[in-house]
């Protein structure tokens, strides 16, 4: 089980790690200080998360390798987050939706994670998940606001709705690891989270008077390693020191 | 107003500062001290928010995961410095906006110390360490400013502050205790950073036009000489203790004064990035012009949306 364990941690883990580094990209640009803060504040979360989830992850390996060099010293096909966070920033309202989408789920995930039957999982579900909530209030209320604000901002982030969609469909993304993982108790049933998703994601954006696209294509392919072009940048970037001084000590 | 009440006034304006009595929002005030209060705060509010941009230039690069946490953290506090900041410019009547504005135009200033670039990873550590120690030295006595919001703003600044300076020495530290390539890096950013750090404290007490009036009105409590001073004074020995050479071949420790003293600093450089000429002068302002342009059809779906709120409980 620990090998299927530590591909479902590493999953989680580079979820929050490359959000982290997308949203740490907006560090002083943000459109108004206040968000420059809150955006910054949840960049900082999603690092955290990620430090604890690659710790985890690299002790379920058991090859005596560190978070860091999970974090940092994998290739472009070895990471496993979904696609959905690793698009670009784009405008602030793209980052929102992206951000609202990505919240809603993690926070129906940890909720279930709390009575993972693995302790250490629910542990980490339980710290998270009070971050999450705050997260996912932080984007929701954004997201009502762009949407129902003027008709530029409604245009702005109805677009990027239509653009980030199509890769909702992979939040809910199943193979042979959640099977097991499932089997055992240590994650729950996803379409239990599935409709759950659909219902609160549902109600927001009615709320913010914008609607889901009628194109309803969906991607895959973050789960198994088989990413954007978007991914290969981002990595160059995050890795470049480890990369240009390798076996060093920051 | 009669003549004698304003002198009558001054005089008890000056009373209470000599008496150490806290000067607040409300309590009247000559206009000279509150335009040099409001200019003074400000430019300590942009260098806040402009200072965000050299570290947040390494955040996506930073080489581990902790280290990406910390900066993300303290580059957060960098913005929370700026609020509390602009809070206490409103204080005394400035508007915001008008504040920010200002800093876009060119019209307002900012600590020089961000027009240079930050090129490698050992610039996160010169900037905590030197850049921050630095505005410690200058911050610590601003806690008794006799003007109370900036005097408590500062309080809670300093204690971060501290936090910052010695995450930048924890960092130059490992880098010069490290492997050969990574004490080079930590020697060139002591090298870059020195010299632009004492220009932070501003020019020579014979050519500081505001110092007098300022220590006077107990905005200022040492001169910019003294704090210099004193800044070299603590930071020669720390560079020493992790085996790092201050770049400075006129320096020296005088038995007699118990000071180290030190060599000219190139004034010509310090008013040529005081003027606009630094390396990054116009790049920090650029990108932080372009950042409320482009958050500006945030800002009015933002007010667009409470307006409709407004509306919709006023009609329920």
């Amino acid at each position: 089980m620990s090998k299927a364990l530590f591909e479902y941690v590493l999953r989680l883990g580079d979820d929050s790690l490359i959000l982290g580094q997308r949203l740490s990209e907006w560090c002083g640009h943000g459109p108004i200080l206040e968000e420059d803060i809150a955006t910054t504040n949840i960049a900082l979360d999603l690092i955290g998360q990620a430090t604890t989830l690659l710790e985890y992850a690299a002790h379920l390996e058991g090859k005596k390798r560190s978070a860091d060099e999970l974090a940092f010293l994998r290739i472009d096909r070895e990471y496993k987050n979904l696609l959905l966070v690793e698009q670009e920033n784009g405008d602030f309202g793209k980052t929102i939706m992206r951000q609202f989408l990505f919240d809603a789920y993690r926070k129906l995930l940890f909720e279930k994670l709390l009575s993972s039957s693995d302790e250490h999982l629910a542990a980490i579900a339980e710290k998270s998940l009070k971050e999450t909530k705050y997260h996912l209030k932080h984007s929701s209320e954004w997201v009502i606001r762009l949407g129902d604000g003027t008709e530029e901002s409604h245009e702005r982030v109805q677009d990027s709705l239509n653009e980030l969609w199509r890769y909702t469909g992979e939040l809910f993304f199943e193979d042979e690891v959640d099977t097991e993982l499932k089997g055992s108790g240590v994650i729950p049933d996803v379409s239990d989270i599935q409709d759950k998703w659909n219902e609160l994601v549902m109600n927001v954006l009615a709320e913010a008077t914008l609607t889901i696209p009628n194109d309803n294509w969906q991607f895959d392919g973050g789960r198994v390693g088989k990413h954007s072009e978007h991914l290969g940048y981002l990595l160059s970037v995050m890795q470049y020191m480890q990369r240009a001084y390798p076996n060093m000590e920051w | 107003m009669k003549e004698i009440d304003l002198a009558e006034l001054e005089r008890d304006f000056q009373a209470k500062i000599d008496a150490d009595i806290k000067i607040e929002p409300k309590d009247w005030m000559p206009d000279e001290y509150r335009k040099t209060l409001i200019r003074q705060i400000s430019q300590h509010a942009h260098s806040e928010v402009v200072g965000m941009l050299p570290e947040g230039n390494w955040i996506t690069r930073a080489p581990s995961l902790r280290r990406k946490a910390v900066l993300l953290a303290k580059v957060q506090d960098e913005a929370g410095h700026g609020l509390y900041l602009y809070s206490a410019t409103e204080t005394l009547g400035a508007d915001r906006e008008q504040t920010i504005d200002d800093l876009h135009s060119g019209k307002a200033k900012y600590s020089s110390i961000f027009n240079y670039p930050t090129l490698t990873w050992a610039d996160m550590g010169a900037i905590g360490w030197l850049v921050d120690g630095a505005a410690i030295m200058n911050q610590v006595p601003l806690c008794r400013c006799s003007y109370g919001p900036y005097a408590r703003a500062m309080v809670r600044v300093c204690k971060e502050e501290s936090f910052h300076q010695r995450q930048g020495f924890e960092i130059m530290s490992k880098l010069a205790n490290g492997t050969p390539q990574q004490k080079e890096m930590a020697q060139d950013a002591l090298n870059r950073f020195w010299w632009p750090a004492l220009m932070m404290f501003g020019p020579n007490d014979a050519e500081s036009k505001h110092t007098a009036q300022s220590m006077k009105w107990k905005i200022k409590r040492h001169t910019n000489d003294e704090l210099r001073q004193q800044f070299i004074d603590i930071s020669v020995p720390q560079a020493k203790l992790i085996g790092l050479s201050i770049p400075d071949p006129d320096l020296k420790f005088n038995e007699k004064t118990g000071h180290y003293e030190s060599g000219e600093i190139n004034w010509d450089e310090f008013w040529q990035v005081v003027e606009g000429n630094g390396p990054c002068n116009k790049d920090r302002v650029d990108t932080r012009r372009r950042a409320k342009e482009n958050g500006q059809w945030v800002r009015e779906a933002a007010n667009a949306y409470a307006e409709k709120r407004r509306i919709r409980k006023k009609a329920s």
